[in-house]
């Protein structure tokens, strides 16, 4: 009982929860239809002709296809745990970061090619200061004009798109090119994005742990007033935490256009916005800023994905996965509530009660 | 600047005194949009941001091209000038494919200022609801003739009688539109999506024959997004071909939203499920050709023809340049084009109008079939031979789009 109250009150709980039973629903299917139960689980290697030796299984798919949502959750735990608000610019911050380096690296005009025109490190720089740019807009009007976090990114959300389109021509830029196509392929037997969202999450982590600065935004989040009496920069956190937001909206996009090998600005992290703040909601963080946890926002961008690999092998049609998706986030975001929680809590507490007076 | 301070004096009076350092909690909560933060910090401007705001407000007024407005049409200088040109209001559906862009260049040409148009263009960013409120205002700017490619088939109704009241014929193209009053619009021009669908279907059966191929065919059906008259018209094909040959058999079928990483995503989906048990790729663009090729590669599965030794044979529809060159490459065995230059023919229907002459209600656009391979020179479909043009790269880099 008593290590049970403690797992309880571990902060990853109800993530883990979350996740653990949209895995067992995977379970039970697979047993129900007669196959290995554990065939979720499965990893495999793979011989292919174009990518040699691969990783081969739906655990593998879910961590990989899950990367974008992934990296855009860090930089949103950070807004959000900064200013109590959301960026919803990160999305279309992803699109036009893409068009950018495609436009970059296929030079301006061209919808086709198989040459970079530029090596391919300067089209990852372009892509990477285009991000830093929309978070350094979004972070002055946020910081500096105090303008709410929703209106404020409103600006980049509807617009980046829009640049993304004139930048590229009103094209789509296919850019296919194996040194570019590498990003979104394989390295080794592993996928590249899996290991590029491990490395943003190390250095992150690491940031926060080996310096003070999570301390500092969590309590900027909290009482922005208090810290700067406090002798915190508030303004300059708030600001640094949008421009880190930009940087990894970059690096989403990146990886989000080198999959298709082409800059596709209208659907280029299309609704992408909403997963990232659902993982950061998922992972057990108030959206009310303040205290965060890095770890719960990583687990909720690879719930999202699981639930949507695990509605394909069920065999739910692309078009009716939303409804689905809505009843299990619904049922998750319920469970994570503090009234409900309370609920729980009192019942139990009630419950224990009463074996009291029995006793 | 006895205004200007007015100004602020209200805003402090309606929102609280922000910079003060009295705590306004329970102001700020009466204001949840922040209107009074933004009013009050806009005041106060520092340099950087200032730079930020312009530097950017540059890069946004680079897009004003998209929906640039005529000027006023009511008379007076600008209207003296345009007399004599006709007026056109174009909604269109978007930019969300290689096709679309295609086609909303050959019309935006077609109607240039040199040929005698003015025309106002509206993007509708694939809502119907945007394409409304455009023809709403194309009515009330009392355009000449509403030229409209609808996002989808059925709601027309009422915004088509305003138009009709006002006297404005209204010319569809590309996309069908369902209305109870076919008198409501001047005539429509479009593709044969079915056609397209059964060509394709035809070739296939003719290039299993020739290869003597008589086991079950497991088809994999990539679908565009549903209700949109091309997925109609390809699927409802493709469903009919499965009827007719009895080894033919559509093992997934799933929507891919007619974008490459919607494609890929679904055909990964199906690689998981059915693997190589799958023989074609019915894509229904070729978009999702693309994503779903991709999706094979990265599995270590081959795209081709030559499906006795598991390579896919990849079916797909547009016959745009990249789809083109995945022809030429092999990847896509049969392209059906789906005509994207509108222009031309839309120019000719105007001029008829405008000289009071009929123009046939329904006409569909003449297309064209790709295929790498040539030995299936011609195919019958609907009792009429239909050409199968061999791809080369000539004919490809010559091509419009």
């Amino acid at each position: 009982m008593k290590t049970w109250n403690k797992i309880k009150s571990w902060p990853l709980f109800l993530p883990v929860l979350a996740l653990l039973i949209v895995m067992a629903i995977n379970i039970i299917h697979d047993a129900a239809t007669g196959a290995n139960p554990l065939s979720f689980f499965m990893i495999s290697l793979r011989n292919t002709t174009t990518s040699g030796t691969i990783l081969y299984g739906r655990i593998i798919d879910i961590i990989n296809r899950g990367s974008e949502v992934a990296i855009l959750a860090i930089g949103m735990t950070l807004v959000v745990s900064a200013s109590a608000g959301t960026d919803i610019s990160v999305g279309s911050v992803m699109s036009l970061c893409a068009s950018f380096m495609c436009m970059m690296l296929a030079g301006y005009g061209v919808s086709s090619t198989t040459t970079l025109a530029v090596p391919l490190i300067v089209g990852l720089l372009c892509a990477i200061v285009m991000g830093l740019v929309c978070g350094a807009f979004n972070g002055t009007l946020v910081a500096h004009l105090s303008i709410q976090p929703m209106v404020a990114t409103l600006i980049l959300y509807s617009a980046a798109r829009a640049i993304g389109l004139l930048l590229c021509n009103d094209l789509i830029v296919y850019v296919r090119n194996p040194s570019f196509a590498f990003i979104g392929a394989f390295l080794g037997p592993i996928p590249t994005p899996i290991i590029i969202t491990a490395i943003c999450i190390i250095v992150v982590s690491l940031m926060l742990k080996k310096t003070a600065l999570g301390m500092y935004i969590q309590s900027v989040g909290i009482n922005a007033k208090a810290s700067r009496i406090a002798g915190l920069n508030s303004k300059l956190l708030i600001f640094l935490a949008y421009m880190l937001c930009g940087l990894f909206a970059a690096i989403a996009g990146i990886v989000a256009s080198s999959r298709i090998t082409s800059a596709d600005s209208n659907n280029i992290g299309l609704y992408l916005e909403m997963d990232a703040i659902l993982s950061v909601a998922l992972g057990g963080n108030s959206l009310g800023g303040g205290k965060f946890n890095l770890a719960g926002s990583i687990i909720g961008a690879y719930t999202i994905q699981a639930i949507t690999t695990t509605l394909y092998a069920l065999g739910v049609s692309s078009i009716q996965a939303p409804v689905y998706k809505a009843i299990i986030v619904v049922i998750i975001v319920v469970i994570e509530a503090p009234p409900f929680k309370a609920f729980m809590n009192r019942w139990s507490a009630s419950r224990a009660a009463a074996k009291g007076v029995r006793a | 600047m006895k205004h200007i301070n007015d100004v602020i004096a209200s805003a402090r009076h309606i929102f609280g005194d922000v910079n003060g350092g009295r705590p306004q909690n329970h102001i700020r909560r009466a204001d949840p949009y922040g209107a009074g933060q933004i009013l009050i910090s806009t005041l106060r401007l520092s340099f950087i941001p200032c730079v930020f705001c312009i530097f950017f407000c540059f890069l946004l007024s680079g897009c004003g091209k998209v929906g640039v407005l005529p000027a006023d049409n009511d008379g007076g200088v600008s209207g003296q000038e345009d007399r004599g040109k006709i007026t056109i209001g174009l909604s269109q559906i978007g930019s969300e494919s290689d096709w679309r862009m295609a086609s909303t260049a050959s019309v935006t040409a077609a109607f240039s200022s040199s040929a005698g148009y003015d025309l106002i263009f509206d993007d509708a960013q694939q809502k119907q609801e945007n394409q409304l409120k455009a023809i709403r205002e194309f009515i009330d700017q009392g355009v000449d003739y509403i030229v409209l490619d609808p996002v989808v088939e059925s709601g027309w109704d009422s915004v088509l009688s305003e138009a009709k009241e006002a006297g404005i014929p209204v010319v569809v193209y590309d996309r069908r539109i369902e209305v109870e009053d076919d008198s409501l619009y001047a005539c429509w021009i479009g593709s044969d999506f079915k056609l397209e669908g059964e060509r394709a279907c035809v070739w296939l059966s003719e290039y299993l024959e020739s290869k003597g191929v008589s086991r079950n065919i497991n088809i994999a059906d990539i679908q565009g997004t549903i209700g949109a008259s091309a997925q109609i018209g390809r699927t409802a094909a493709l469903e009919e071909a499965v009827m007719l040959n009895k080894n033919w058999r559509i093992i997934a079928q799933d929507s891919g939203d007619f974008t490459t990483a919607k494609g890929k995503e679904v055909m990964t989906a199906m690689l998981e499920k059915y693997g190589s048990d799958i023989n074609v790729v019915y894509a229904e663009n070729d978009n999702m050709a693309y994503g779903a090729i991709e999706a094979l590669e990265a599995r270590g599965y081959k795209a081709g023809v030559d499906i006795d030794n598991g390579e896919f044979l990849v079916v797909s529809f547009d016959a745009t340049h990249t789809g083109l060159q995945m022809t030429l490459d092999g990847k896509i065995a049969v392209n059906t084009e789906c005509n994207p230059l509108y222009g031309p023919r839309l120019t000719e229907i105007i001029e008829t109008l405008e000289a009071g002459g009929d123009v046939e209600k329904e006409t569909y656009i003449e297309e064209e079939q790709f295929s790498g391979i040539s030995y299936i020179g011609t195919i019958q479909v609907r009792n009429r031979p239909y050409t199968v043009t061999p791809l080369t790269e000539d004919l490809l880099s010559n091509r419009k789009y």
